[in-house]
């Protein structure tokens, strides 16, 4: 393990080479850190995975009983389970689409205009992302209190948009910063109208920005605990689900779940980043 | 940087043809506003206003401006307060002592594969948070895979347990987060010109006196980035207290979230919200103050 990592090394770029001792310079001390930090990253993972093929009898699953593929099969087996996994896909998916329509006007205002107010904006957005998350929930529940609103789906639904609009903007925001603006002020003078500027100038070289902002506000919404348990009232989903189980035990359909996530999220983000270099070549 | 690129272009300052066009951006911006004004800054006012009411849950609660509530309520829970900050504290300054030199080695051991090792450190985030923890609670589960060989061949007495401990929630706190420390100090580093490494050697300056003097000031934004976006979620966390912890490890988080659910106690839940919001986001302006809130929202941003 070591040794493959260490390769690198030798044609790094940096200092050991501009040294003059002409002693080749690994450090084998800090690559074995970095692995085994890497190792204990990726260990919760590792034992999530296995943990879905346990022959667990019971809905103990904390020691390993041997090889089994019986939770793929009866990933859907426990009701309760399966609708607060329903829950938080068809609650992140509305999440996405709200959050990344309302916050990308608000990125590319910031990254193209110079308004009286920016600044105001700015703040409101570093603000939303500063401060605890859980201010953030208990907050929201005080406002449905007082005005009797009674929690559930849709409130969930308000409290994540309102998390995932600032990551949406700051992430158009950082894409039209390298955007130079006289090519759009070319299509105007060319005679384009602004909405035919929008749509075949601006537009085109923002979608990379505007995918990953949807993308992270639907994994942002998938996972979040905190807010959504101040917001959710008997509404379950995934992850409060998963937290009130690890009291007594998680079944073994959990990790599965958390898998097929886990590698739908990969797959997902791959295709993402092959789809955004094949638009920058 | 994104400043400078701006000033020079010249569409964006002296450009107005349209009457109509300088609303433009205000359009733009009134929907999300408004969502964030309804569902963000009001409700932190009305959480203000519902931590000043006196009564009880089954006659209703009245406008008092009653601020005795924050001092009963951090008199009673001083000791979760404090703990919640230790706790922080401790995780931040582990993210960073761990996340440091591995930050390092992927800016400048790690060649060519500098993006495979980037990708490492983002894995977690494709594992819901929860699960995660959930996961350590397997691991280090008394008679779980880790302790259960250990006490079987008699290295570790019975009854040792790593759960329920501050060793436990502080661990969980510091995995969950380091890769908000490793990001911003790996992207400060990224950003060291290796000219001036260069420079620093050519002038007989020893590796250590280099890195020092050199490397580590250049990556200290980095650093301040990485400690803002970890000690907040790290104090007010209560998953990793939740999950991992017992009741000697109870934090502040899990004292609110009790007050609103079970005691129905929505004054002194909102009041400790706020005390919590209140000293985390002065504990961030000022600390963004020194930095510029761009850099850290850009660092925020990945």
């Amino acid at each position: 393990m070591t040794t493959t990592t260490a390769a690198p090394v030798a044609d790094a770029p940096t200092a050991p080479r501009t040294r003059r001792t002409g002693r080749p310079r690994r450090r084998p001390t800090l690559t074995l850190y970095t692995v085994l930090v890497l190792a204990w990253l990726l260990l919760p993972i590792a034992v999530m995975i296995l943990f879905g093929f346990n022959d667990t009898g019971s809905k103990v699953n904390f020691t390993w009983q041997g090889f089994t593929l019986n939770w793929y099969r009866h990933l859907f087996a426990i009701p309760n389970l399966t609708s607060a996994l329903v829950n938080s896909l068809t609650i992140a998916l509305v999440v996405a689409v709200v959050a990344t329509l309302l916050g990308t006007p608000i990125g590319l205002a910031l990254g193209r205009h110079r308004f009286r107010g920016r600044g105001s904006v700015d703040l409101l957005m570093f603000a939303a992302i500063a401060a605890p998350e859980i201010a953030l929930g208990a907050a929201l529940l005080s406002l449905f209190i007082v005005l009797g609103v009674p929690r559930g789906y849709w409130t969930i639904v308000i409290a994540h948009v309102a998390f995932c609009i600032p990551y949406v903007a700051i992430t158009v925001r950082a894409r039209m910063a390298g955007h130079d603006p006289t090519l759009e002020e070319a299509a105007r003078d060319l005679g384009a109208g602004p909405w035919t500027a929008f749509r075949l100038v601006t537009l085109p070289m923002l979608l990379p920005g505007v995918a990953s902002g949807a993308l992270l506000c639907f994994a942002l919404s998938v996972d979040d605990y905190v807010i959504t348990s101040f917001n959710a009232g008997r509404t379950v989903t995934f992850p409060l689900w998963v937290y009130s189980a690890s009291r007594t035990g998680v079944p073994p359909q959990v990790n599965v779940m958390g898998t097929l996530i886990f590698v739908g999220g990969l797959i997902i983000a791959g295709a993402n980043v092959l789809f955004s270099r094949r638009r920058a070549a | 940087m994104e400043r400078a690129v701006r000033t020079d272009l010249p569409g964006l300052t002296r450009r107005r043809r349209r009457p109509g066009e300088a609303l433009g951006p205000y359009l733009m911006i009134l929907p999300g506003w408004l969502w964030l004004a309804a569902f963000f800054v009001t409700p932190v006012i009305v959480m203000v206003s519902l931590s000043l009411q006196t009564g009880n849950f089954i006659d209703g609660f009245r406008q008092t401006f009653h601020f005795g509530t924050y001092a009963d309520m951090v008199r009673t829970y001083h000791v979760q307060l404090v703990r919640s900050l230790v706790y922080g504290v401790a995780a931040t300054v582990a993210c960073a002592a761990v996340g440091y030199p591995v930050a390092y080695w992927i800016a400048f051991r790690a060649g060519r594969h500098k993006s495979v090792f980037l990708f490492l450190m983002l894995l977690p985030f494709f594992v819901s948070f929860v699960i995660r923890t959930q996961s350590w609670n397997v691991v280090l589960a008394d008679h779980g895979v880790l302790l259960g060989p250990l006490k079987d061949i008699g290295l570790l007495p019975a009854d040792f347990h790593l759960l329920a401990t501050p060793y436990a929630v502080i661990g969980g706190l510091t995995y969950n987060f380091l890769p908000f420390m490793v990001l911003p100090v790996y992207v400060a580093l990224e950003r060291v010109d290796p000219k001036v490494i260069e420079a620093s050697t050519d002038l007989y300056a020893s590796r250590a006196g280099t890195f020092l003097r050199v490397v580590l000031p250049l990556s200290l934004p980095g650093v301040f980035a990485g400690v803002l976006l970890t000690f907040v979620p790290a104090c007010a966390d209560y998953v990793n207290a939740g999950i991992l912890g017992g009741p000697s490890t109870t934090m502040i988080g899990n004292i609110i979230q009790t007050e609103y659910f079970t005691n129905l106690d929505y004054p002194g839940a909102s009041a400790l919200s706020f005390v919590l919001m209140g000293a985390l986001l002065l504990a961030v302006f000022t600390y963004a103050r020194t930095l510029g809130t761009d850099e850290v929202l850009e660092a925020a941003a990945r």
